[in-house]
């Protein structure tokens, strides 16, 4: 179980929030990094090479 | 029973329709297009894969109660699959409805197939919220009264009290979960149905 413990410790979770205000918008640092993250997931996974792809194409 | 008698029979007629719709090679194909050889259609099956963990620690989650995955080190780590798969069904769903909104997948007669999608997306919202709501502990306490006047307001409240802890918790439990499993089985047929949307380069080869 401490090697459980020891991954949740990782990222203290007991402080408060940062979050990030510009005129009206309010957003915290985590929703935003999940957001940028998932944009950066979509940019690669549209340019990234898929395993095997050519293969595919050649016995097509 | 005549043949004619049994060709009204409606399970008859249904089966036909099944049969003609979704043979056995469609509904479990065992090749795809050269086209789905890309990361982004990897997304749809990584929110399936990932409703499956949501499900599945959902059900450890109501076997053993509250007073488990507030009290134990193990009911703490099942309540966290339950919040982490959540996390990732949500992730991977929105590159999910992002690749499919640009490849604009509604084409070759799968608008079914895009609005099953659509709602079962609102319908997980509703899930993740009732689940914040349901936790039995003061982030649940803060969420519900933030959220009670703007629910209220929609006129929504007799049926959706975000206070009453028993009513949000079968909201999260029963309905909302059925209503995903149910329209997330429709879409998948649907896919199977009419098969992966290709992308606009092979356009000309849209089937219905």
């Amino acid at each position: 179980m401490a090697f459980l413990l020891s991954f949740a410790a990782l990222i203290p979770l007991d402080n408060l929030g940062h979050y990030i205000q510009w005129h009206i918008i309010e957003i915290s640092v985590a929703n935003l990094i999940v957001m940028i993250l998932m944009v950066v997931t979509f940019i690669v996974a549209l340019v990234a090479p898929f395993p095997g792809r050519s293969r595919r194409k050649e016995n097509r | 029973m005549s043949t004619s008698e049994i060709d009204r029979q409606w399970t008859t007629r249904l089966r036909r329709r099944v049969e003609g719709k979704l043979p056995p090679e469609k509904l479990l194909p065992d090749t795809q297009p050269t086209y789905v050889s890309s990361w982004i259609y990897v997304f749809g099956i990584a929110t399936l894969s990932s409703l499956g963990v949501v499900i599945g620690t959902g059900c450890i989650l109501a076997l053993r109660g509250p007073q488990w995955w507030h009290g134990s080190a193990y009911g703490h780590f099942i309540n966290s699959m339950h919040l982490w798969s959540v996390e990732i069904f949500f992730f991977a769903m929105v590159v999910h409805l992002w690749g499919k909104f640009a490849m604009a997948a509604w084409r070759g007669g799968r608008a079914l197939t895009w609005m099953t999608g659509v709602v079962t997306f609102l319908v997980s919202i509703g899930a993740g919220f009732t689940g914040y709501v349901s936790q039995s502990n003061f982030d649940s306490q803060w969420i519900s009264t933030q959220a009670k006047d703007g629910i209220n307001a929609t006129g929504a409240g007799a049926y959706f009290n975000v206070l009453n802890l028993g009513q949000m918790l079968m909201w999260h439990i029963v309905l909302l979960p059925l209503g995903a499993i149910v329209l997330t089985g429709m879409h998948v047929l649907m896919v199977r149905i009419k098969g992966v949307v290709p992308p606009f380069e092979e356009g000309a080869e849209v089937a219905e």
